[in-house]
């Protein structure tokens, strides 16, 4: 079958056909990874809490609490604390506008996350980034861009940063799978790897570029892009964090020793729509359904009870602790001023003085 | 004081700002072996080596984003264009992402990068070698657009602009890098932000910038002999724009034409004019006029290349018109 012939919607046999096809996950358990039991649960409620924040984020939106677009990361959470647990905390990381989960689990607090999304002055970005472009670069979170592919050749300046200043530091690029059409992609890949530099690029396949299935926006398979530039490259089981946690860590051993750059693919999912106005027809109820049956989050959650790590009652608790910091967040965003007025001339210069035209 | 070259006073102005500060680093296309397209950059990889100038690929995009996301990180970059013309295949990050990161992430992100290089048009180029952008960047916010138009102005500029912590887009000419002036040997830095009143006169103001601020300058000599004495005034900087000493001028003159090379349509010139028909709108004896090219892309033949760009003889043009000596 040629790519133009398949569609993801297959209303007339009904077979299910998977935007992308998942890898194997790793058979490595938490002990071989080198994970405690005390950091699997840390890990359970990292992925529950972004699941939870952006559960509460839909609702605000749809009580009209804010504006703007909201692109939800609910599935896809296993990459993002994956990523973060196999790399060091002053490692760096760039992502594209789908930030919630990785602004999270970077550092920035669900309270100041959840007052940027209302727009408010306690937010992450002073209520001046909004949903898409959150920041925290004292936690090494160089934000939310919302140009698609637009990041990439930032990540390799950050990159380049590091190396100049000969500190050890690895760059972590995400973006979705639209992005990998952009130049800028190959633009960037070419001097990353021309100028050996030390960051991994991650392309996260949820299998939609917006509404465009990836066999109808990309031709050939997404992590070949790495090959004409001799570029080291794998593809990764992105619905399970183990295998998130192992690849990566094996990645970014491999980048900070030889200051070279990587590409990763890891194929995931984005339960939602590309945003809170998509209703996502452009796929079937049961390619959804069976994503949902390995959710990272509840796979998680399996593992931690089949090894009996914790008790269905402890992660209960849990999932109340976190209920309870998302609820309080709301709270918090809500009762968060708005900026001042004086604040539309503020952070556009390094001058606060800077002689605008009037 | 000794002559120099733009050029060589642009080189100057890069080494002494590389042997200051470590983090200042240049990058673009033939800016290290070859020794810069146009020279402004010879010695440097020699003084400083391949870690601190580095010769791109033909890649503006890649590379002006590189930049973007080294300054955002500590670095210092100075990002040489072969020309601004071929900065637009990566405007997307100088506009998008130099000029508005540091707002986006509510002031958390400086970006100190310099984006220089020739703009404008430098002879027979056709069309797509001779846009003039400097209105075309002023137009952004976020960014610094500076337009110096001999090389003393160029050296102190240029150093306060690889110190200053916004991105500034630096634009210099093809056609100006074999200018020579007087510069003193003394390090100094110039304001941004500043014009200077570079002729003073009691007849009418002109307003000229970068390399057509010369054709201004013959325009003012041609009319002093025919005893009209021009205030020209060169601003320096596009943005931000000294308007004070503009229209301070124009109270005294009461007349005004504005010279710059951008197309007419919501260029310089126009927004010049417009200024001065707010703030001094009682003062002027006659509208302001502008010389700026037309509102068609630079052609090729020479006949209408000439026709396309204009000289002392259209600023004259528009002086007799204000002064009313047609």
């Amino acid at each position: 079958m040629s790519n133009t012939d398949k569609t993801s919607i297959n209303s007339k046999t009904a077979s299910i056909i998977k935007a992308a096809d998942l890898p194997k996950a790793t058979r490595k358990t938490h002990k071989g990874l080198n994970i405690s039991e005390e950091e699997l649960i840390e890990l359970y409620k990292s992925m529950y809490l972004q699941r939870r924040f952006e559960e509460r984020s839909m609702q605000m939106y749809q009580k009209g609490k804010f504006g703007g677009f909201l692109h939800l990361y609910i599935g896809q959470e296993a990459v993002s604390t994956g990523s973060a647990f196999a790399l060091n905390d002053d490692d760096d990381f760039i992502t594209a506008y789908r930030d919630h989960g990785l602004g999270l689990v970077k550092g920035i607090t669900p309270n100041e996350a959840m007052a940027e999304l209302f727009g408010k002055k306690d937010g992450c970005s002073k209520g001046k980034g909004g949903s898409m472009h959150y920041f925290k670069p004292e936690k090494h979170f160089w934000g939310g861009h919302a140009i698609v592919g637009a990041h990439l050749p930032l990540a390799a300046g950050i990159a380049f940063a590091n190396k100049y200043k000969e500190n050890d530091r690895v760059t972590i690029c995400f973006f979705g799978d639209g992005a990998v059409d952009q130049g800028s992609l190959n633009e960037s890949f070419n001097l990353a790897q021309l100028w050996k530099l030390p960051v991994i690029y991650v392309v996260e396949n949820n299998g939609y570029s917006m509404g465009t299935a990836v066999h109808r926006h990309s031709a050939g398979k997404l992590a070949d892009r790495a090959l004409p530039y001799g570029m080291k490259y794998d593809v990764v089981n992105g619905m399970d964090l183990f295998s998130v946690i192992d690849k990566v860590s094996e990645v970014a051993d491999y980048v900070r020793e030889k200051k070279e750059p990587y590409f990763l693919e890891i194929v995931t999912y984005r339960y939602r729509g590309h945003s809170m106005s998509d209703p996502a027809n452009y796929r079937t109820k049961e390619e959804l359904a069976e994503y949902k049956k390995i959710d990272p989050i509840e796979r998680l959650k399996s593992y931690i009870l089949e090894k009996e790590i914790a008790k269905e009652k402890d992660l209960d608790a849990v999932n109340e602790e976190v209920e309870e910091t998302v609820l309080e967040a709301v709270e918090f965003a809500d009762n968060s001023d708005f900026p001042d007025d004086e604040e539309l001339y503020r952070d556009v210069y390094a001058e606060d003085d800077f002689p605008y035209l009037t | 004081m000794a002559q120099k070259q733009f050029r060589e006073v642009i080189r100057d102005a890069l080494r002494e700002e590389m042997e200051r500060d470590e983090n200042v680093f240049v990058m673009g296309e033939e800016v290290a072996e070859y020794n810069g397209a146009y020279k402004a950059t010879q010695g440097l990889l020699d003084q400083f080596g391949d870690k601190r100038v580095l010769d791109t690929p033909i890649s503006e995009l890649g590379f002006a984003g590189l930049g973007v996301g080294a300054a955002m990180n500590g670095l210092r970059p100075v990002v040489e264009f072969m020309t601004f013309n071929f900065a637009v295949v990566g405007v997307d990050q100088i506009v998008n992402n130099a000029a508005k990161i540091r707002q986006m992430s509510g002031g958390q992100i400086k970006i100190p990068i310099v984006f220089r290089g020739p703009n404008g048009s430098a002879g027979q180029l056709g069309a797509t070698h001779s846009t003039a952008f400097e209105a075309f960047y002023a137009h952004f916010p976020g960014l610094i657009t500076i337009h110096p138009s001999d090389p003393y102005d160029a050296k102190g500029l240029l150093k306060a602009a690889i110190r200053d912590d916004n991105p500034v887009i630096f634009l210099e000419s093809e056609q100006m890098y074999g200018m020579k002036q007087e510069v003193p040997d003394e390090e100094y830095l110039l304001p941004i932000g500043q014009a200077k009143i570079k002729r003073e006169g009691t007849d009418v103001t002109i307003v000229a910038d970068g390399k057509f601020f010369h054709i201004a300058k013959q325009a003012a000599d041609q009319l002093a002999k025919d005893g009209v004495e021009v205030e020209l005034i060169d601003p320096r900087t596009i943005k931000p724009f000294d308007m004070k000493t503009v229209i301070d001028s124009v109270k005294k003159t009461n007349r005004c034409v504005v010279v710059n090379e951008s197309h007419p349509f919501g260029g310089v010139a126009a927004e010049v004019g417009f200024q001065i028909q707010r703030d001094a709108f009682d003062y002027l004896d006659a509208p302001v006029l502008r010389v700026t090219t037309p509102d068609v892309p630079a052609p090729f033949s020479k006949k209408l290349f000439d026709l396309w760009l204009p000289g002392p003889k259209q600023v004259i043009d528009a002086v007799n018109a204000v002064t009313y000596r047609t």
